[in-house]
């Protein structure tokens, strides 16, 4: 077995795993009412096709796929559509969002499987049901799985990598999942490698996890190559590239996709959805999101109906503390606070993370003192020490030259910033500047 | 000694002098010494107001007769006059803008649903949640537009919103492009109808986030002169091409004072933000 395991640089937070990695996913009731954004993925917003006052059985769509860089959204419980109107997004905007009056009784009515069995299927109907069923990366990005599971022609792709790192403290969803569902996880593999026309497949796992590193290999079927190989612990090695470098030793060039060095990297939380689509026939509707933190009284691993508002997902959960301080959405290196509990819970949501006032920090911050210790966390090899002076005073240009393309807002820098400057929110804020004069440009 | 040194360096200096006095005749380009008269008479302050790259661009396209002088929108009109009569041309006209903020939700109307800690400027709060305001298309109040004006014509009043002044805004536009929400716009001075309002919500919703924002009840458009102000996806739009019919009249009846009729500076009743309480 290989032991080169890990990549260079990086960080080392608090884990806080320890209060839900032993909890068992249970699955949260239906709440009211549920809001679906129509703006849940990368890529085009889905295109409405549900009005006001119609009635929505569990998996029907609202939502159709705006091309190919889209999915399409799916009411996640029985109910009747009781406006279509601005909502607050977890991304801090206002989203087009379809709301439903949840009718929680409402027998199952016995309906056509809308994803199709998945023997006999060729690629092309593989990539077509997998978009159709409305799959999304589950580990945060909410890259449409479809066009990942359709590479250019021009490369060949002769790995299929598993996510199961899960960095980010406080995150359980993907531990929990390979636990509890190794071989719902590896029948996704399964799927997944038919597509993509693979025959080699590595499962990457932190070793910190070693209860999902023994129910995966206890799970790898005889017929199918999946190799199951734990990783150094240390952040971000679930970050894309990271874990690329780690599993096969390659880096993978600047501004260029994984499949250029002939990889395609799936999460866990992902794969085991392709399959449970697969399985049941019902496209992605719910999924498992991990509540936790020291500000939230009873932290759960939850099956979650995508379009639970966050403020009935913490009411489930018991509540919040009083020194409750602030809501994450993700985890707490690279999730997103939140300024209103009524944004949903959406594909792309991990976990939900509430930080108790001792875990948030001062908002005071001084002067870079050029220690230079920013440089030595960075993943990707960047100077964030130079990027911070440069976002301070706006040379976004200077920034471009610098890389900023490379930085994906690990918030290892400020992380390690003994002067408390934020760097990664002045990096995400420039990268917003820079778009929007693109777009002025343009 | 010292006479060697005067005489080699001497002799060199007179050398490079023939050669840069033979040069500049060769090479002497004329350019209309109006060019340089007419620049010393702008005010120099490479805005950028009115898009040639600087003052000097701007000065010679007056000479060369394509831009008329009354484009610098930062220039007095008596400066446009001397500029005209020193050129013989004709001063021209330019419509003078003002730069208006859509919005009028100061902290005192608009509520805060969190409370935001990280670096103290609008983009970086946009980029993050959208920086706690109840209200997501309103004023962050964080001063970006304050920091990016070059004629200090915004001052932050003591409820968070930018007040410009009519007079010092020469309508450059930096106050736009610096605002990540798009609140600030290029009005004519003589536009005095505005709806100081972006959220698109209508209804008693729009006013549980802010108590001045635009219902969309649509009150202005029955008062306002037909085509002149419409209700379109939640917000009230004036169309400023109909401005000659624009009367007060279409403001009177709004319930919230989402749209006002201008008389002068923005958002005038407001205090400044005492010195002590500025960061």
């Amino acid at each position: 077995m290989s032991f080169a395991t890990g990549f260079r640089h990086g960080v080392h937070p608090p884990e806080e795993k320890e209060l839900t990695n032993r909890l068992p996913i249970r699955r949260m009731p239906y709440p009211d009412e549920i809001v679906l954004p129509l703006r849940q993925h990368a890529g085009n917003p889905a295109k409405l096709c549900v009005a006001v006052g119609d009635h929505v059985e569990r998996g029907d769509p609202v939502g159709t796929a705006d091309g190919f860089m889209s999915v399409p959204i799916h009411a996640s419980a029985a109910g009747t559509v009781a406006g279509v109107e601005w909502w607050p997004h977890p991304d801090g905007s206002m989203a087009l969002s379809v709301r439903i009056t949840v009718d929680k009784f409402a027998p199952h009515v016995a309906r056509p499987r809308t994803v199709p069995h998945w023997e006999g299927l060729t690629t092309d109907e593989v990539v077509l049901a997998v978009q159709q069923a409305g799959v999304v990366g589950l580990g945060g990005a909410a890259f449409p799985t479809h066009v990942k599971l359709a590479p250019p022609k021009d490369h060949a792709v002769h790995t299929l990598i598993i996510n199961g790192a899960e960095c980010e403290p406080y995150l359980t969803s993907d531990h929990r999942t390979m636990v509890e569902y190794p071989v719902r996880v590896l029948f996704g593999i399964r799927v997944m490698m038919r597509a993509l026309g693979v025959t080699k497949s590595v499962v990457g796992i932190e070793r910190n996890k070693p209860d999902a590193i023994e129910a995966m290999r206890a799970a790898v079927p005889a017929d199918l190559d999946v190799t199951i190989l734990p990783l150094t612990v240390k952040y971000p090695q679930g970050a894309e590239k990271m874990l690329i470098k780690a599993v096969t030793g390659v880096e993978v060039p600047s501004g260029k996709l994984p499949v250029t060095v002939g990889v395609v990297v799936q999460n866990v939380g992902s794969v085991a959805a392709i399959a449970e689509v697969f399985e049941t026939g019902l496209p992605l509707v719910e999924r498992i999101v991990t509540v936790s933190g020291h500000g939230l009284r009873r932290p759960a691993n939850l099956i979650v109906p995508v379009g639970t508002k966050l403020r009935d997902l913490l009411a489930f959960c018991d509540g919040v503390t009083p020194d409750a301080a602030e809501v994450v959405i993700g985890g707490p290196m690279m999730g997103q606070a939140q300024a209103n509990l009524d944004a949903p819970v959406i594909k792309g949501t991990t976990g939900v993370v509430v930080l108790a006032k001792y875990e948030t920090r001062l908002a005071r911050s001084y002067p870079c003192i050029h220690c230079g210790r920013c440089l030595d966390a960075c993943p990707v090899f960047l100077n964030p020490s130079l990027l911070g002076d440069f976002a301070r005073v706006g040379r976004y240009q200077d920034m471009v030259e610098q890389h900023l393309a490379d930085c994906m807002l690990c918030g290892s820098c400020a992380y390690v910033c003994p002067s408390n400057i934020p760097l990664s929110q002045l990096f995400q804020a420039s990268k917003v500047a820079l778009r929007r004069a693109q777009a002025g440009a343009a | 000694m010292t006479f060697h040194a005067i005489a080699i360096l001497g002799g060199m200096g007179l050398i490079f002098a023939v050669f840069l006095a033979l040069a500049n005749r060769k090479l002497w380009v004329w350019e209309d010494p109006r060019i340089d008269i007419v620049a010393s008479m702008l005010p120099n302050a490479n805005c950028g107001a009115c898009g040639h790259p600087g003052c000097r661009a701007f000065a010679e396209g007056t000479v060369a007769g394509t831009i008329s002088p009354a484009e610098c929108t930062v220039a007095s009109d008596d400066v446009h006059k001397s500029i005209a009569g020193f050129l013989g041309v004709d001063a021209g006209t330019a419509v003078r803008k003002l730069a208006r903020l859509m919005c009028a939700g100061g902290n005192d109307v608009a509520i805060n649903l969190a409370e935001y800690r990280g670096l103290p400027t609008c983009a970086a709060a946009a980029a993050v949640a959208g920086g706690g305001k109840g209200c997501a298309w309103g004023c962050l109040g964080l001063a970006d537009c304050e920091r990016a004006c070059d004629f200090g014509a915004i001052e932050m009043s003591d409820t968070g919103l930018p007040m410009v002044d009519p007079a010092a805004c020469t309508a450059c536009g930096d106050c736009v492009e610096a605002c990540p929400k798009g609140l600030f716009t290029l009005l004519a001075a003589d536009h005095r109808l505005l709806v100081q309002c972006k959220n698109l919500i209508a209804g008693d919703d729009a006013l549980e986030q802010c108590r001045v924002a635009c219902t969309a009840c649509g009150k202005c458009v029955l008062d306002g002169a037909p085509g002149l102000i419409s209700v379109a996806s939640g917000i009230a739009v004036v169309n400023y091409e109909l401005n000659a019919l624009a009367e007060e009249r279409a403001a009177a009846r709004c319930p919230t004072g989402a749209i006002v009729w201008l008389t002068g500076a923005q958002f005038a009743h407001l205090p400044a933000l005492a010195g002590s309480e500025r960061q």
